[in-house]
Order: C-alpha cells, then sequence, then structure tokens
C-alpha cells in the first residue's frame, strides 16, 4: 500500500469558527453539515465545504487529518469522520503492488516446460514400447510370456487391449518420471533466498552508523535480480545527495556574502585545474560549533555586524522574509535551543539562518508569528509579533510560497520566495534595482550545483488587499473542481509588483563515497542514469561532482531552450510549437547519434530535459532515443516530474529487455521503484515512503556499489549454479529409472526402492545445494570488489544461458548413462561375491543408488568454489547419511523394509565388487565434467576463474615483476582517466588528516 | 588371491639355477580371469529332433519323458567350490506385475494371513489362498540336474544356496505349501508340502526377483576340484517352459575369485576410463604446449586488454 509514509510534521488546524468546540460538552450543541467531494486519490487536494451558523466555509487539506496520521504537539481533537473504510483518500491510492520475479525465476519456468515436455515425451516412448511388448504376449493365440499370466490380467496389462495398456502406462510413467521436474527446487529456492536476503541484512559493511539503520531487503525473491543489472536509475536528491540542506551564501541587495566552497565548487575548480588557497578560513571556521543546517561563514553579517553594511535595510527585510514566509513550527527544546520542524529541509535552513543571523523565530499560532530580532537603532533584541494574515502555499506548479503579514508598525507586508524565473517575472518596475546581479548570482550558485531561491516583498495597500481578501474568501469557500485554479489565480493577482531583495543558495550535500561508488559501478560496466528535478546546470554539475561525468567525455546536450524554439513560444501557438519542438528534438537525436557513432572511442554523456523528454518519448522518436541512450555511458535526465521518472524507467526496461535498478529515496521516486525490476529505497530523511514501496532498503547510495557486486553478484551465481544442478541432479536420477524401466520391458517397475526414491530429493542430495545456495562464493568480497568487471557475468547472464543449462542437462543424461550401464554391466550376470550369490533387483537398486548417490554429491563437490566445513559436512555428511539409513533401513522387519531388509549389511558391503564398482562409476560419471572444467578453465577462462587462478598462483620474482609493470602501467591509466576523482580523494583524505590534528 | 599350481612348478624348474630367487613365495594374482567357468545352453538341444518344429507343444506335454544327457570338458582346473548356475534369458522376472505378485507377509506367516490380494492373479484357489501365493511363486523353475563324472556321481550340495535372512526372516518355519499348484493350471516346479519355506531354498533363490531379464540363479555348489580334460555328464530333466517366448537356457559352471564370477566388463570398463584420462591429458599437454601462456600472467584479463572500453 502506498501510504503518504512522510514523517516530517503537517501542519492542521480547525477553522476558525469551529475551534473553540474544544470539549465534549460544547460539542453536543454543534450542528453542521459538510459537503464535499466524491472519494479520489488526490492525498493533497481537498475540497469541501461546511455549513455552520447558515454561513458556509470552505474546507481545505489543512484541516483534513488523512487516515493513519499521528497527532504531534496536541493531546487530542475532535472531528468528524468524512471517509471510512475503502473511501480513504490512502486506500484510494493503494495500488496492487507489482509482482516482481527474477529473470532468472522466469527462465526457470521455460526450463520446466522443456523438462516437462521431456517427461511426457519419455513417457510416450515408453508406452508405446510397452503397448508393442503387451501386444506380444498375445501371438497367434498362444500367451507367450505365460508366467505373466496373460490369460487371467487386469486391464494394465491385457494384451488384447494393447492400446488402453500403453494409455495407462503413460500415466504411470508421469508419476515414475516425476523426477525430472524437480519440485523440491522452489522450495530449496526459496529457503536459500531467505537465507540470503539475512546475510544481506546482517551485512557489517551495509550497516550505517549514523542512522543505526542496516541493509534490508524487504523481498526475499529478488536477490539474483541484484546480480544482473544493467541499469541503475537513480533519483539524485537525497539519494546521491543527503538532502541535508546547508544554507551557504546569499546574495542581498546584489551583494554576495558567504564564503567557503562546496564540494561541487572543489570539484569545479580540479576540473579546471585551478589551485585552492582557500583551504584555510574554511578550516579555521571549523573550530567554532558547526550548526546543522547552517554552513554561512561571513564576518560581515554574523554577530549582528549586519547592522553596519551599507544596504542594511534591505538585508534585515531579507532575512525578515526568511523568518516569516515559511510553514515551519518552532519547537523550544532549552532556554537558548530551538528546533524547527519545517516540510522540507530548505525551509529549515532557511529559518536556521534567519536565526543564526539574529532574527529569531520562536512562536507561531494560527494567526500570529513571533521573531526575536535586534533593533538596529537600539541594539537591543526585542520581540515582534506579525500578524499571520494568508499563507499563499508552495505547489511544485506555483514554485513559489508568500505570506501576508501585518507588522507590528500596522503595515500590510507580502512576502514571496520562489524560484528565479517565476519571482523575476513578477517584479514590479522599482524592484528590479539588483535584478541583474541578482540573476548573475543566481547562474554563479547554480553553477556551484547549489539550489538557489529568489527573495522578494511587497507592501500592500489596504484597499487593494480588502478586495482581494473577500475575492479570495470567497473562491476558498466555493465547492467546485476549478477552485485550486480560481485560487491561483487569485494568489497571482496579489503576488505582483514585488520588491527583489536577493536570493539564497542552499547546497545539497553530496553523501558520502557517491563518486566513488558511482566510479566502481561504472566499470563494473552499468548505465547510470540520473533522474532528477534540478535544473540543468545544477543537474550537470552534481554529475561532475559525482564523477557521472568524467573528464574527457563528451556532452550531448538536448534541449528546447533554443531561440527558434523560444521564438515560436512567445507567439503562443501551441500546435507550432508543438510541431517545431519534434522536429527539433528529431534533429538533435540524429546528430547526436551520427556523432556517437564516429567517435566510438570517446565516452558520451547525455543530458536531456523533461520538456525534450516528453517529445523524445514520441512514438515514432522513442527507439532512436533509447538506441542513442544506450550507447552513452551515462544520462541525465534534469527537469523531469515524478511520471516521467516511472515513464523513463519503464521505456529502459522494455526497450532494452535487461534488468532495470531504480534507486530513490521520496515520494515522488516512488512510481519509479515499482516500475523498476528492482527497486532500492534509501532510507534517509524524505521519509519511509519510498522504502515502503522498494524490494531493497539501504542507508546510503554507496552501499549499493557492494548490495550489486558483491551480494547480487554472489547471489546470482548462487541462484543459478544452484537451478543447474538441481535440474542436473534430477535428470541423472529420473533417466537411470528410464533405462532401467527399458529392461523390463518397460512395465514401469522403478529400479530403486519406493523409500529411496523418496528420500532421494529430501535426504541425500538437498542439503549439499542448499549450502551451494547459501554459501558459495567465486572470489572473496574484496575481489568482488576490486575487480568490478566480474559484474558482467551476471549482467550478460553467462552462468544461465541456455548453452549452458542445456550443458548441464546433457551432463545429467550423461551421468545416468554411465551410471547405468556400468553398474548393470559389472554387477549383474556373473556372481558378484565370492560365495557365488548373484545380484539380484535389490542389488542393483542399490548399487545404482549409491553411485548416482556418490556421483551426484561428488559433482557438486567439483562444481562449487568455496569449501567451508559446511559444504564439507553437508557434501560427505549425504553420502554418509545414505549409507546410515540403508543400515537402519535395512534392519526393519522384512515386511515393511521388503527389497533393502539387510541389503547392505549382508548382501552389499562384504562385495568388493560392489565397492570397486561405485569407484569405477563415480570416476567415470566425473570425467566429462571435468574434463571439460579443466579445458575450460585453462583456455576459456571466465572472469572468476581468471581471479581464482591470480589469487592462488604463489610468488615469485619473474610474476612480481610483470605484476608491477602492469600495475604501474593501469596506475598510469587510470589517473589520466580519473584525475578528479583521484585527486578528491586523496586531497580528502590530507584534510582529514590535518583536520585530526 | 591365489596361488597356481602351475606357477608353483615353474619356480621349482627355476631351483638349481637361481637359488636365491627359490625362496617361498606367494604371489598374489589380482586378477579375476582365474576364474573358470563352463556355459552350456540346452534349451534347444533337449527337444528330439521331431518336436523341434513344435517346441511348445513338446514342452507342454506331461507324457514325454524331459530326460536329457549333456557332456561338459572341463578345460582348466577348477578348484571347488564349483557353483552351478541355471541362466535364463529374455525372462522379465522384473516385469512390474511379476514383481508385485508376491505376499511377503503370508511367506512370513503362512495361513494366518489372510489377505492376498497383492499375489494377483494367483492367489486362491478354492476360496483358499495358496502358499506360496503369487505369480512369481507360481512360475518356479523346475529343471533338475544331475552331474556324473568317470561313471560317479558328483555330490551336489544344495544347501545355503539362498541368503540367509531370506531362510531366518522372510519365509516362515511353519509355513507348508499344502496347496500349492493344486489349480488348473499349473505354472512351475512343485514344492514338497512337507518341508516348510524356510528351508525350500530352490524357492528363495527363485523368489528374490533378478535385476534383468537375463540372469543367473545359484543352483548348488560342487565341492569337488574338477581336472583339466574331465568330462561331466549332466543328466537334466527339461522341464521348464522358455519356449513360448523365446527365452534360452543355459547350465552354467562357475569357480569365484574374491571378485566374484567371471566378468570381463569391470576390467575392460576400469582400462578405457583410465586411457580416456590418459588420452585427455596428453590432449590437454599438447594444448598447453602450443598455446603457452604463463599461468596467473593478468594481462590477459579483460580490463588489461587495450580494446576494452566502457
Amino acid at each position: 500500500m502506498n501510504l503518504d509514509g512522510e514523517t516530517n510534521l503537517k501542519l492542521k488546524h480547525a477553522l476558525n469558527v469551529t475551534s473553540f468546540y474544544s470539549s465534549a460538552e460544547s460539542l453536543k450543541e454543534f450542528r453542521a453539515v459538510i459537503k464535499c467531494e466524491d472519494p479520489n486519490e488526490h492525498l493533497y487536494s481537498f475540497i469541501g465545504t461546511l455549513y455552520f451558523d447558515c454561513q458556509q466555509y470552505s474546507l481545505s487539506p489543512q484541516q483534513i487529518l488523512l487516515r493513519d496520521s499521528k497527532l504531534k504537539n496536541t493531546e487530542y481533537i475532535f472531528g468528524v469522520v468524512i471517509f471510512t473504510g475503502h473511501d480513504t483518500k490512502v486506500m484510494q491510492n493503494a495500488t496492487d503492488p507489482p509482482s516482481k520475479r527474477t529473470k532468472i525465476e522466469r527462465r526457470m519456468d521455460r526450463i520446466i516446460y522443456v523438462l516437462f515436455s521431456t517427461l511426457i515425451l519419455v513417457s510416450f516412448i515408453g508406452s508405446l514400447f510397452f503397448g508393442i511388448e503387451t501386444n506380444n504376449d498375445l501371438s497367434g493365440g498362444n500367451y507367450t510370456r505365460w508366467y505373466l499370466r496373460p490369460d487371467k490380467t487386469t486391464v494394465f496389462f491385457d494384451p488384447r487391449r494393447p492400446a488402453v495398456a500403453a494409455f495407462l502406462h503413460c500415466l504411470t510413467g508421469l508419476m515414475l518420471y516425476g523426477y525430472l521436474i524437480p519440485i523440491s527446487l522452489y522450495v530449496s529456492i526459496e529457503i536459500c533466498k531467505v537465507l540470503q536476503s539475512i546475510f544481506i541484512n546482517q551485512d557489517q559493511a551495509m550497516y550505517d552508523e549514523e542512522m543505526d539503520r542496516p541493509a534490508h531487503a524487504r523481498t526475499s525473491n529478488l536477490n539474483e535480480e541484484l546480480g544482473q543489472v544493467h541499469t541503475i536509475l537513480s533519483d539524485k536528491t537525497g539519494t546521491l545527495t543527503c538532502n541535508s540542506m546547508e544554507f551557504v551564501k546569499c546574495s542581498i541587495a546584489g551583494t554576495l556574502y558567504g564564503r567557503g566552497m562546496t564540494e561541487v565548487e572543489i570539484a569545479l575548480a580540479r576540473k579546471r585545474g585551478e589551485q585552492l588557497t582557500e583551504q584555510a578560513p574554511i578550516d579555521a571556521s571549523e573550530s567554532k560549533k558547526s550548526i546543522k543546517g547552517f554552513n554561512f561563514r561571513d564576518e560581515r553579517i554574523m554577530d549582528g555586524k549586519w547592522v553596519s553594511e551599507p544596504q542594511s535595510d534591505v538585508i534585515q527585510k531579507f532575512f525578515r522574509v526568511l523568518a516569516t514566509c515559511h510553514t515551519a513550527v518552532p519547537e523550544v527544546m532549552g532556554p537558548d535551543e530551538i528546533m524547527y520542524e519545517a516540510e522540507s529541509p530548505d525551509e529549515a535552513a532557511f529559518v536556521i539562518a534567519a536565526r543564526e543571523v539574529g532574527f529569531e523565530f520562536f512562536a507561531r499560532n494560527q494567526t500570529s508569528i513571533k521573531l526575536r530580532e535586534l533593533d538596529p537603532t537600539s541594539g537591543i533584541r526585542v520581540d515582534r509579533v506579525y500578524e499571520l494574515l494568508h499563507v499563499l502555499e508552495f505547489s511544485s506548479a506555483r514554485k513559489r510560497m508568500s505570506v501576508i503579514v501585518k507588522n507590528p508598525e500596522n503595515q500590510l507586508l507580502l512576502l514571496a520566495k520562489g524560484a528565479d524565473s517565476v519571482i523575476f517575472e513578477r517584479l514590479s518596475k522599482e524592484g528590479r534595482a539588483y535584478e541583474e546581479r541578482t540573476k548573475e548570482h543566481i547562474e554563479k550558485y547554480s553553477e556551484a550545483g547549489l539550489r538557489t531561491m529568489a527573495v522578494a516583498y511587497r507592501e500592500l495597500d489596504n484597499d487593494e488587499y480588502k478586495t482581494w481578501e473577500q475575492e479570495f474568501l470567497k473562491a476558498k469557500t466555493s465547492v467546485s473542481a476549478d477552485r485550486d485554479v480560481l485560487m491561483d489565480e487569485l494568489a497571482c493577482q496579489i503576488e505582483r509588483d514585488l520588491i527583489l531583495l536577493g536570493a539564497t543558495a542552499v547546497e545539497d550535500k553530496l553523501q558520502k563515497g557517491v563518486p566513488g561508488c558511482i566510479d566502481k559501478l561504472a566499470r563494473a560496466g552499468i548505465g547510470i542514469w540520473v533522474l532528477t528535478g534540478d535544473k540543468r546546470g545544477t543537474a550537470i554539475n552534481i554529475g561532475y561532482a559525482c564523477s557521472l561525468l568524467r573528464h574527457g567525455m563528451k556532452q550531448i546536450v538536448i534541449t528546447l531552450e533554443l531561440p527558434e524554439i523560444l521564438a515560436q513560444e512567445k507567439e503562443g501557438d501551441k500546435e507550432a510549437i508543438a510541431e517545431a519542438s519534434l522536429n527539433s528534438i528529431k534533429l538533435q537525436i540524429l546528430k547526436a547519434k551520427s556523432q556517437v557513432t564516429e567517435e566510438s572511442s570517446t565516452e558520451f554523456g547525455l543530458i536531456i530535459d523533461g520538456k525534450s523528454l516528453t517529445y523524445a518519448m514520441d512514438k515514432n522518436l522513442v527507439n532512436s532515443f533509447m538506441d542513442l541512450a544506450m550507447r552513452c555511458a551515462t544520462v541525465i535526465c534534469c527537469r523531469s516530474s515524478p511520471k516521467q521518472k516511472a515513464v523513463i524507467t519503464r521505456l529502459v526496461k522494455s526497450v532494452t529487455g535487461r534488468t532495470t535498478l531504480a534507486i530513490g529515496d521520496g515520494a515522488n521516486d516512488v512510481g519509479m521503484l515499482q516500475e523498476a525490476d528492482i527497486g532500492v529505497g534509501i532510507s534517509g530523511v524524505e521519509g519511509m515512503q519510498a522504502v515502503m514501496a522498494s524490494d531493497f532498503a539501504i542507508a546510503q547510495f554507496r552501499f549499493l556499489e557492494r548490495l550489486l557486486l558483491v551480494h547480487g553478484h554472489w547471489c546470482y551465481r548462487r541462484i543459478s549454479m544452484m537451478i543447474c544442478y538441481f535440474f542436473y541432479k534430477n535428470i541423472t536420477f529420473g533417466f537411470t529409472l528410464f533405462w532401467f524401466e527399458a529392461y523390463t520391458s518397460f512395465s514401469g517397475q522403478p529400479a530403486y526402492n519406493d523409500w529411496y526414491m523418496s528420500c532421494y530429493n529430501v535426504f541425500f542430495t538437498s542439503l549439499p545445494v542448499i549450502a551451494l545456495g547459501v554459501f558459495d562464493q567465486d572470489v572473496s568480497a574484496r575481489l568482488c570488489l576490486k575487480h568490478p568487471l566480474l559484474y558482467q557475468e551476471g549482467v550478460r547472464n553467462i552462468l544461465f544461458n541456455w548453452p549452458r543449462i542445456l550443458g548441464w542437462m546433457f551432463n545429467g543424461l550423461l551421468s545416468s548413462i554411465i551410471i547405468y550401464f556400468l553398474t548393470t554391466n559389472s554387477i549383474t550376470g556373473p556372481a558378484f561375491r565370492k560365495d557365488g550369490q548373484v545380484a539380484d533387483y535389490s542389488v542393483l537398486g542399490v548399487t545404482m543408488y549409491t553411485c548416482v548417490v556418490w556421483t551426484v554429491n561428488c559433482q557438486m563437490a567439483l562444481s562449487i568454489n568455496y569449501f567451508t566445513w559446511i559444504q564439507h559436512l553437508f557434501i560427505w555428511g549425504s553420502i554418509a547419511f545414505w549409507y546410515i539409513f540403508l543400515v537402519v533401513y535395512g534392519s526393519i522387519p522384512p515386511t515393511l523394509s521388503t527389497t533393502a531388509y539387510k541389503v547392505l549389511v549382508e548382501a552389499c558391503a562384504p562385495s568388493i565388487l560392489y565397492w570397486l564398482t561405485t569407484l569405477l562409476v563415480v570416476i567415470a560419471a566425473l570425467l566429462p565434467l571435468l574434463s571439460y572444467r579443466a579445458f575450460q578453465i585453462r583456455f576459456r577462462p571466465m572472469e572468476h576463474d581468471r581471479i581464482q587462478i591470480q589469487r592462488r598462483r604463489p610468488e615469485s620474482t619473474e610474476y612480481d615483476a610483470t605484476q608491477r609493470r602492469l600495475s604501474e602501467s593501469s596506475e598510469a591509466r587510470t589517473s589520466s582517466e580519473l584525475p578528479s576523482e583521484v585527486r578528491i580523494r586523496i586531497d580528502n583524505l590530507k584534510a582529514s588528516s590535518k583536520r585530526k590534528n | 588371491m591365489s596361488l597356481c599350481p602351475h606357477m608353483q612348478q615353474r619356480l621349482f624348474s627355476h631351483q638349481c639355477v637361481q637359488a636365491c630367487q627359490s625362496l617361498p613365495a606367494c604371489k598374489p594374482v589380482l586378477t579375476p580371469g582365474w576364474v573358470v567357468e563352463i556355459v552350456d545352453r540346452y534349451d534347444i538341444d533337449c527337444v528330439p529332433e521331431s518336436s523341434r518344429m513344435d517346441k511348445v507343444s513338446y514342452i507342454r506335454d506331461d507324457s514325454i519323458p524331459k530326460n536329457c544327457s549333456r557332456f561338459m570338458k572341463v578345460h582348466k582346473y577348477m578348484k571347488a567350490p564349483i557353483y552351478i548356475y541355471y541362466q535364463l534369458d529374455n525372462y522379465y522376472q522384473n516385469h512390474r506385475r511379476y514383481v508385485k505378485s508376491r505376499s511377503d507377509k503370508q511367506l512370513l506367516d503362512g495361513q494366518k494371513y489372510h489377505d492376498t490380494s497383492s499375489c494377483q492373479p494367483v492367489e486362491s484357489n478354492n476360496n483358499r489362498p495358496i502358499v506360496p501365493c503369487g505369480l512369481i511363486a507360481w512360475s518356479l523353475f523346475n529343471d533338475t540336474f544331475e552331474f556324473i563324472r568317470e561313471g560317479a556321481e558328483l555330490k551336489v550340495n544344495r544347501k545355503n544356496i539362498a541368503w540367509k535372512s531370506d531362510r531366518g526372516h522372510k519365509f516362515g518355519k511353519n509355513v507348508y505349501p499344502f496347496n500349492f499348484q493344486n489349480g488348473t493350471l499349473i505354472g512351475g516346479g512343485k514344492l514338497n508340502p512337507e518341508i516348510p519355506l524356510s528351508d525350500q531354498e530352490d524357492l528363495i533363490v527363485w523368489m528374490r526377483t533378478s535385476a534383468l531379464p537375463s540372469f543367473r540363479k545359484l543352483y548348488g555348489r560342487i565341492e569337488e576340484d574338477l581336472d583339466v580334460d574331465d568330462v561331466v555328464v549332466v543328466n537334466l530333466t527339461n522341464n521348464y517352459n522358455t519356449y513360448s517366448f523365446g527365452g534360452k537356457k543355459k547350465l552354467v559352471l562357475s569357480t569365484s575369485s574374491w571378485l566374484g564370477g567371471k566378468n570381463d566388463f569391470l576390467g575392460h570398463a576400469c582400462v578405457f576410463v583410465g586411457c580416456s584420462s590418459l588420452t585427455l591429458a596428453i590432449i590437454f599437454m599438447l594444448l598447453h604446449v602450443k598455446y603457452r601462456r604463463p599461468y596467473g600472467d593478468t594481462s590477459y584479463l579483460p580490463w588489461n586488454r587495450k580494446s576494452f572500453s566502457g
């Protein structure tokens, strides 16, 4: 269920008219009618009207508590239930969680079909021959095999009706060869996956100490899919970046404030090759107690010094806007400590910044906001109360928010903050004094990867406000579908003629280890797409900062911000714009494609914005666009909406047909997470909604590296090996039954005692497979990370392609032939013991079964790469258990144990031939795989073989020399390819050691 | 292990030449090749020429005596015990209908156990369960063999030819085949109703169903050595019908070694597996020499190859 799981505080309050009904007594007299919309799934809108005292009051989401809300800062409320059960918004939002199955499982289904066809075929062949044999029992009116009494027979063996007998035999055959279809495989796989998930959950290297959060596999059935990821689609905010906003810079009245450099700036500077000289001031200010969300260093403003700045009144207004224009709620923790609960971390950063500068917001109620601020004239801190009249809320469409307040001087003020583009077009003529320079600064900020916001205000005329308010209230109370539109229009009316104050810059910090992780993933051959709502510039800069875009990579930018399109947009003919845009995108894609084909040696990064994307997703264009995107190492989609994210994910999935992984942390990523083959949620600050919709939850982006390269690789390997082996062992077993049946004139007689057969999949072969599925690892975790290319085994599906599967099946068939024919020829016929006894049905059954158990378990020992005492215990234990079983079962009275009675103790064990046959058969049956493996490791080694060989190789001088030479050359190569990333890391290390000192 | 008398003689003759090498020695002979086996197929030859056209009616005609004499020449010295087997070919003792048609409980408890439904279609006669019931018992092999060497009868030990566990725990000591083969259609051999089942070793051997359609079953043991060029006359009664389904009947005399009877297959298989391993080893060696590559050379790793990209 898609809960709006964001755990941040949401401001809800009653209507003013009903707010005084605060006791059960007073509610007795309360009579009102609510008219509202039909149940729907929009969480953030509600249209309704309360009829009370012959008056209409509009109801908004502000008055609505969603199902599952928790009260905070208040003990209790009185309320009216509007919708219940499935009518609630939350339940209306519930979409069925997508059922995800892995590619391996889907292929496994197809293998089962193949096996099922084999089963039917084998049964049919058996029936055919059985029919012929049965028919021959009656030749020329005489019964041939008189010892079967064909004259007094049942329908199953009736030579007079061989067709019926053959048909019924077919059913017997289906039962008998049912072992070809490993039903226990599903159970074993489930067990393995659950245990694998436990390993993922318990992995210390994926445990985040700060947050006290381990990785969490929320579903256990996608483990092996982690090893096959072809494309990663990542959200930016909160995923690549921390989503802990820090107020770092601002531009007030055209003056830049705030020193210090952001990580992005450092990276950019490296890119340009500039030497950094400003390291010292940051370190100096580091000594001061750091405040979360605030990283602003400027002695001109801090500690009340802004008063002496030339434009101090603008500075005052600027911070007043930051301190009042928000929806945050203060929480007084102590005498000097105030925490803020805000809907977005940006907002919290603003309020904190205002507090640090000296405009402390400390109390809020429904109608007022209280600030404690410095009076520039007297120099003392005074409390000022701003009467809050209206809040025009932020929405992604409006891209701005504003409040209308009345200050203690009885001035009516409209305070606004919002995206620069929106604010700039609403400035009055006289308010544009700092426009040019602020624009410049905003450009600079966004280049540095900062999130910018313009701040403006307006003094309102009393009359104008009065008339506006009336209309606004009317719109607010209206119950109609276009109420929102109406209110937006009215908000537009008042939000004009603004006076620009300046702009803020908030840093969205990169998460720890992101560049290194992305670099590793890229080297593992995984394509990475970043889908973000940010501006192009910000996105590109973040791309550089986290080494998504690297030095020497060519950028391809597809955009609609071209002069000719912009010109057409001004004309306003929508159809013409659409057509022109489509053509333009088409041209750009084709051009880029030819460029990519020409310069095939260079890496490309594709950057496309959301608007262009809508055209690129056009039916005719989508294929060539995806083709282009697939050839680029990195794709960045900026300005994309949540829905676009999901659509892109679906497209990538369907066009490439490969495994996609989506990673994100916010509610806007839910669609993407559900759409992708694997959704990885980051349990960060943006609430738990993404985690709820995800398949795996990790605390930090950098854990993705280990999740994919180590756990994914292992799980993929384990499960695919396990399935192949399972088919192998069941085919080996099933076909020995078939060969034997062929020698019983296809009468359906099994080669083994019933209990041997029932125990095959349960006791003698199951545990080693499960051990393989849980513990096997081709190379250690350290080497997995060291050789990211190993991951390509999973992406290319080398371990589970059809040749390999069929190879294992063929191996099973071969084993069964070797086992059956070697056993029967060695042991039956002449005496098999010194005392002249001959091997009968029960002895042959035991010998064959012994050979099967040995062969199958030794094959396992040959195929696994990782021997611990558990593997030894399970493999040799299973074989030993077979003998124990025989002894125990054989000592039960013969009416129960039938053919197994004392068969090992009395008949087989004293026979040397029995043991020799076992040895010979096992060696002969292992020979094909052994020689194939030897050949393959020696001449066609796979990645893991190479790494294993390399690791096992003993030290030698010659080897050392080559190794050194190689490592030198590879180092040289790496440093030329990834200079910025490596150097940043080195510098970071240096810096941190300096700090420690 | 066996020390062949032939070898002893040779050693003896060399004694005077190399005294030091003639010390008492025991040469272990690890091959089952020393097992001597005589196989004689008699199912066609024991039918008179006149009846060869219709062997089935010959074998079914109870009025004709079925005696027959065979001559077996011993080519190699055979040391006692010499095992006597009868071998049947193309006889499906492992047919599902046949295998199932028995009652282990009845074999152990006799008439006390009434439910003989598993013995279909030979379960009862005159509303009384047949003891022992079932197709297997009903089709009991009933050819008999007598061995004469140089006019004197060779003693055949027919005790202890069945598994001890079968005698002790599967076939009852107080179960007597009082109404066996009394029905309208008589299949194979009859049993002496005076002897309990646990002592009817022919039946016990027969009831251990064979694994494959071609099988041998132990008939008895000759506990005297047979010398080279001895001629053994076998007086047999050819009662059992294998003609209707084209099965063969053979009489086998065989000694045994530590590996059991004469079976060349295991040896051949060992040689074959060994040879193929050797061949593979040589092929690998040649390939290794031809495509020499230092073990663990990292330059072959794909990420160290120049052509690698992405």
